[in-house]
Formats: C-alpha cells, sequence, structure tokens
C-alpha cells in the first residue's frame, strides 16, 4: 500500500485534513488580524478537495475501511461547496458581530472532512469516527457565541441527544459485529447472504438506522432540532441544515445498501415508518411556530422524511430520488437562511413571521428571493423543490407496496404547504411596520443566487444532475 | 505452589483490598491513592498475562493521567465529601441488589469461559517471537492506519474547541516576560529618592 494507491483514493481527504493543520497554524501565529486569510485559505482549500474528489482516483483504500467511487464523489463535491458557502457567510457575519475568530473556517474545514469520511465509509469504525469528527465540530460551531445563552443552550442540547444518538449506533454496531463477525460492510453482506439475516443483526440494525435518525434529525428522534436551529449562530445554523443532513443520508444509503443489501424489506419498513412519522411531525409541528428559524427546524424534519421515502423504497431509483431531492433541498434551505441573515431592524435579527410584515414593499429584492424559495419548498412545478418532490414519489410509486405511502407523502406536503404559504401572505398583503437594515452583501448575494437556482435554473440544473445522480445512485449496487 | 501462583494471588489480593478502601476510607485523598495502589496491582497482573502493552498502558493512562487529576480535583476543589456519602444507608438495599446482579452475571460468564476453555475465536494472527507491543503496533500502523490518524483528528477537534469555548484573554493579567526582564537595567528598575528625616517617602 503505496502513497499511490491508497493515498491517491484518500487524496481529498489528506488536502483538507492538512489544509485545516496549515490553517490553525497559520491562524494561529497571525493571532486576530488572520480571519480573513483563514477563511479565504479555508475556501481554497475546499475548492481544491472538490476537484481532487472530481478528478481523483476511485477504488477501495485502507482494506476497505474507505470507498470512493460515484456515490462518494458526487456527494463530496456538493458537500465541499455547501461548507464553502458556509465560511462565506459565517466569515462575514462574525466580523460584522465583532466575534471573527479564525477557528471557525478551520472546523467547518474539519467538519466538512468528517462528512467526507462519512460518504466514503466502508467500515462500521470509519462510519463511527466520521460521524464524530463531523459531529464534535458542529458543537463547538454551535456554541461558537458562547456569551449567548441560547447559543450555549442549543449546543448543550446538541452535545447531550448526540452523544445519546453515538451511544445507539455504538451499540448497534456492536451486535451487529458481534453477529456478523466483521465491521466491513462488504464482509457484513456475504456474512447476511449465507441463509436468513440472523435477529441479532437485525436488532443492531434498528439500533444504527436509530443512531443515524437523530443524525439527520428525523421524527422520532428529531426533538434537538428546533432548539438547535433557533440557538446556532444563523450561517452555522444554515451549514447545519444543509451538507451534515447530506452526509448523512449519503453515509445512511451506503450502510443499508451495501451492508445489508440483503436485507431490504426488514430494514425498509423500518425507514418507511420513521419517513412518515418525520412527515407528519414536520408538517403539523410547523404549523404552530412564530419562529423562522423554528418553522425552518420542522421543515427540514420534513423533508428528510421525503429523502427517508426515496431510500426506503430500496431500489438504485429510489437512491437516485435521495440524492437529488437533499441536493435541491440543499441549496434551497441555504439560500432560506441567507435570507435570515439579510434581515436585520436597527441591529437586531427579523427571526419571527410578524416582523417580516410587509417586507415586499419595504425589501423586494429579499421578500421575493423568500417567496420563490417558499414556493419550490412547498412543492410548487416547475421549481426546484417540485423536481425534488417529483423524483422521490415517483420511485415510490414505481416500488410495489409503496402506493399509500406515497399518497400520504402528498397529503401531508400539502399541510405543510399551509405555514410557508402564511408566511408569504405575511410579507405581501400585511402592513409594513417598519425600515429594516441594508442587507448585506454577502447575504444577499446567496439568498437571491439561491431563489435563482431555485427557478429558472434548475432547469439547467436538472440535465446535469440527473445524469450525476443516476451515476452515484448506481454506485450503491442496488437493482 | 510455584511462583507465578504466589505472585497471582498476592496481587490479587492486594487489587481486591484496595478496591474495597477506595470506596470505604473517609478521607478522599487516601481514597486516590489506594486507586492508584489498585491501578499498579492491576498492571501487575497484567504482566503475570504476558500482557506488558496493557500493563504499561495502565500506569501511564489511568496512574500518569486520570488518577493525577483525580488527586489534583480533590485537592484543589472544595468538594464536600461528607454530605456526598448523604442517603448511603438508604440506597444500600438498592446498591447491593445491583452487585449482586453483576455478581451472578460474572459468575456465570467464568463458569462457561471454564467450561469452554479460554479459547479466543478471533482468528489466531499472532506472530512467534515478536513482544505484542510489537504486535499491536505493526496492526495499528498498517490496518487500522486509516482509524488511527482520523481518531487523531477528533483529538484536535475536541482540542481546537476547548480552547475556543473557554480561552479569554483577560485585559491586565500579570504574566512573566523575559524580553522586559533581562531588558531591565539601573535606569528603569531603580529610583534614588532623597527622604528627609521624619517624613518617610511619599507615593
Amino acid at each position: 500500500m503505496g502513497f499511490d494507491s491508497a493515498h491517491l483514493i484518500a487524496l481529498p481527504e489528506l488536502v483538507l485534513a492538512l489544509g485545516a493543520i496549515l490553517l490553525l497554524v497559520v491562524g494561529a501565529f497571525l493571532g486576530k488580524r488572520s480571519m480573513a486569510v483563514v477563511s479565504g485559505g479555508s475556501v481554497i482549500v475546499l475548492l481544491f478537495a472538490a476537484i481532487a474528489a472530481g478528478l481523483g482516483a476511485k477504488g477501495v483504500a485502507f482494506n476497505g475501511a474507505f470507498i470512493a467511487d460515484d456515490a462518494s464523489v458526487f456527494s463530496k463535491v456538493a458537500i465541499y461547496i455547501a461548507s464553502a458557502v458556509a465560511i462565506f457567510l459565517g466569515e462575514r457575519w462574525l466580523t460584522r458581530i465583532g466575534n471573527a475568530k479564525f477557528e471557525y473556517p478551520v472546523l467547518v474545514v474539519l467538519a466538512a472532512l468528517g462528512m467526507g469520511m462519512m460518504v466514503s465509509a466502508g467500515d462500521l469504525i470509519s462510519l463511527y469516527i466520521g460521524i464524530e469528527l463531523q459531529s464534535l465540530a458542529l458543537y463547538v460551531l454551535c456554541a461558537f457565541q458562547r456569551d449567548d445563552a441560547k447559543a450555549s443552550e442549543s449546543a448543550l442540547k446538541y452535545f447531550v441527544l448526540g452523544a445519546l444518538s453515538s451511544g445507539l449506533l455504538l451499540y448497534g454496531s456492536s451486535l451487529i459485529y458481534g453477529f456478523a463477525g466483521s465491521t466491513h460492510f462488504a464482509d457484513i453482506a456475504a456474512a447476511a447472504s449465507h441463509g436468513s439475516v440472523s435477529a441479532g443483526v437485525i436488532f443492531g440494525l434498528v439500533f444504527l438506522i436509530c443512531g443515524l435518525a437523530f443524525k439527520v434529525s428525523a421524527a422520532p428522534f428529531h426533538m434537538w432540532t428546533p432548539d438547535v436551529y433557533e440557538g446556532a449562530p444563523t450561517p452555522v445554523a444554515a451549514f447545519l441544515a444543509a451538507a451534515p443532513k447530506l452526509a448523512a443520508m449519503v453515509l445512511f444509503a451506503r450502510v443499508l445498501a451495501q451492508g445489508f443489501a440483503h436485507a431490504i424489506p426488514e430494514w425498509s419498513q423500518v425507514v418507511t415508518a420513521v419517513a412518515l412519522i418525520s412527515v407528519t411531525v414536520g408538517a403539523l409541528g410547523g404549523l404552530v411556530q412564530k419562529n423562522i428559524k423554528r418553522l425552518l427546524a420542522y421543515s427540514s424534519i420534513a423533508n428528510i422524511g421525503y429523502a427517508l421515502l426515496g431510500l426506503a423504497s430500496g431500489s438504485q431509483q429510489g437512491m437516485q430520488a435521495m440524492l437529488m431531492f437533499m441536493v435541491l433541498y440543499m441549496i434551497d434551505v441555504t439560500g432560506f437562511f441567507a435570507c435570515l441573515l439579510a434581515l436585520y431592524r436597527k441591529g437586531e435579527p427579523m427571526e419571527t413571521l410578524p416582523s417580516l410584515a410587509g417586507l415586499v414593499r419595504v425589501r423586494p429584492g429579499i421578500a421575493i428571493a423568500l417567496t420563490i424559495l417558499s414556493l419550490s419548498v412547498l412543492g410548487l412545478p416547475p421549481l426546484s423543490g417540485f423536481w425534488a418532490k417529483f423524483y422521490v414519489f415517483r420511485a415510490a410509486v414505481s416500488t410495489p407496496g409503496m402506493g399509500w405511502q406515497a399518497v400520504y407523502g402528498l397529503v401531508f406536503s400539502v399541510a405543510a404547504a399551509f405555514y410557508y404559504l402564511r408566511m408569504i401572505k405575511t410579507m405581501w398583503f400585511d402592513e409594513p411596520i417598519g425600515e429594516t437594515d441594508v442587507p448585506p452583501a454577502d447575504a444577499r448575494i446567496v439568498a437571491l443566487g439561491a431563489a435563482a437556482f431555485a427557478f429558472p435554473l434548475v432547469m439547467i440544473g436538472l440535465a446535469f444532475l440527473d445524469p450525476l445522480t443516476a451515476a452515484a445512485a448506481k454506485a450503491f449496487g442496488l437493482a | 505452589m510455584d511462583l507465578t501462583a504466589i505472585a497471582f494471588h498476592l496481587l490479587a489480593a492486594i487489587l481486591l483490598g484496595a478496591a474495597l478502601l477506595v470506596v470505604t476510607v473517609r478521607n478522599p485523598v487516601h481514597s486516590v491513592l489506594f486507586l492508584i495502589l489498585s491501578f499498579f496491582t492491576g498492571a501487575g497482573l497484567f504482566v503475570l498475562l504476558g500482557a506488558e502493552f496493557l500493563a504499561m498502558l495502565l500506569v501511564v493512562v489511568y496512574v500518569g493521567a486520570v488518577a493525577v487529576l483525580f488527586l489534583f480535583v480533590v485537592m484543589m476543589l472544595d468538594v464536600d465529601f461528607v454530605s456526598l456519602r448523604f442517603g448511603f444507608a438508604r440506597y444500600l438495599p438498592i446498591g447491593l441488589v445491583v452487585s449482586g446482579l453483576l455478581l451472578i452475571e460474572m459468575i456465570l460468564i467464568s463458569g462457561a469461559v471454564a467450561a469452554r476453555g479460554a479459547v479466543s475465536v478471533v482468528k489466531n494472527s499472532l506472530v512467534s517471537g515478536v513482544s505484542n507491543t510489537e504486535q499491536i503496533g505493526r496492526v495499528l500502523y498498517t490496518d487500522y492506519i486509516y482509524f488511527f490518524q482520523s481518531a487523531g483528528l477528533v483529538l484536535l477537534v475536541a482540542m481546537i474547541g476547548a480552547i475556543v469555548l473557554t480561552l479569554r484573554h483577560k485585559p491586565g493579567v500579570k504574566r512573566q516576560n523575559i524580553a522586559d526582564q533581562t531588558a531591565r537595567d539601573r535606569k528603569s528598575g531603580l529610583r534614588v529618592v532623597k527622604v528627609n528625616i521624619g517624613e518617610g517617602v511619599s507615593e
């Protein structure tokens, strides 16, 4: 195992790890003035890693612990770009509020490294280490405003519940290891294919699914999400809602498809149940929320439900639907949070629904962006959210025995539409309640960019994303 | 009775006695010292088993780091140990039930292992003629290098997190500055004042 094989396959991770350490040293030596340098460096490191992932070698390295295939490459490029956007938004925001510490970009790079390890995991140990690396960095990022009581509360809740979910995950992993005799996904699949899958493995698998459901904030393991989104600094929440969810979903898909390909009926029913509960909780919980960040948290719970519905179909088409859904959702949710970053009134963030009243007459640009993004997430054709749901429901309908689940999901997506429509009504038809501050350029660019992608750029984007997600879905090796 | 058996029984007896004293002595500092003693005797038992790497690990990690940390906590923080013991008699029955269950489980497991014979189910990959420290090293730095390095990165994140969340630069903290100290000369360090009789030096 010389440099040329294993290290080339893991080149994006090497770039990120060495880059993060280098930037840490640069930041430590430059001190207070280092934020701009380290942030710029981090964005460059992430873009290099994305290029290395896109052009790099594919294969299996480190005795099967690390897998680079179409699925990992696709998700890594998306994750690294989303992380770079998070650094861009966060750097400006932290500088504005006077908390420009260079650790922020370094931690985002390390979180991106953890996510890259998650989507490339081929072994239960690398799965766990990837999740821990990502989660630890995110806990710290949530508490980054350490003098803010809400941020500390959110970080503490996230940390304690995250530790609990790691415990569930490890317990499941130890059961799987005990009954299957290996931690490699391929070996677990081989052990499970001899005759029927043993009850011990299924038992462990259910725990593993519970642990992963925590990480993607699927109901009934969602209780941390609203509090964390509300308390975390807004750029961190934007990061939290996008890239880690994609990484955890791809990891979810990889464990189930590559480790338990012979137990599809067994895991499919668990995932379907989690998906339907998420859709319900997300739609109903969002109805009573006044805080937009909490609303987005419930929206993300519902949307993870749709992505899990694609996963539950257990087919290649379902995996493609999941990947497509997650990428389109990531862009929408980043745009949403960028809008929140752009909306300040007298130096205070406008985070409640009533504060948006009559926004279209005060800030037409941001209001129109928010409207387009809301319509997209509720699934109005031909916006990007419609296509995301279209892929999922197409996969669900074409899977035998999943017809009523698809109908159930559709019904609750209509119920969830209410809270997006209420937001639009507040912005367009209520009386304005006062001027807002001039939105910062960075947040405005990201918000308008995401809205422009939601429509009309999505039509061009789909032409590229469709073959890419199809190739990525094939890598999971399902029929 | 050969020497190994004598050593085993001696170490085991000391280990049990020390462990019992850890939870029963009144003085918390003594309690930590007995904990260190039990770690040392545990390490001795590992050496008897031929697992010298685990023995070293136990001494370095548990005695060197964990127990010393305990000692610091016990001595530096003003923990009221008397109030911690409050309700000892009330919770004793539950504690006895739990430890009784634990005891039954351990007896069952050791019975099963004794009946089966202590055979490992893991495929034997031991190389003869190499100490087990070297064997662990060989596996850790070849097959498990990816996990090993990634675990290091997790620790790096933990360290960055601890620093970000707790380090505060307070103004006005007096620190030693060697450059300032050596640059000090007679002009900056000494002031000659004329003291009038019966008046003293005014600041």
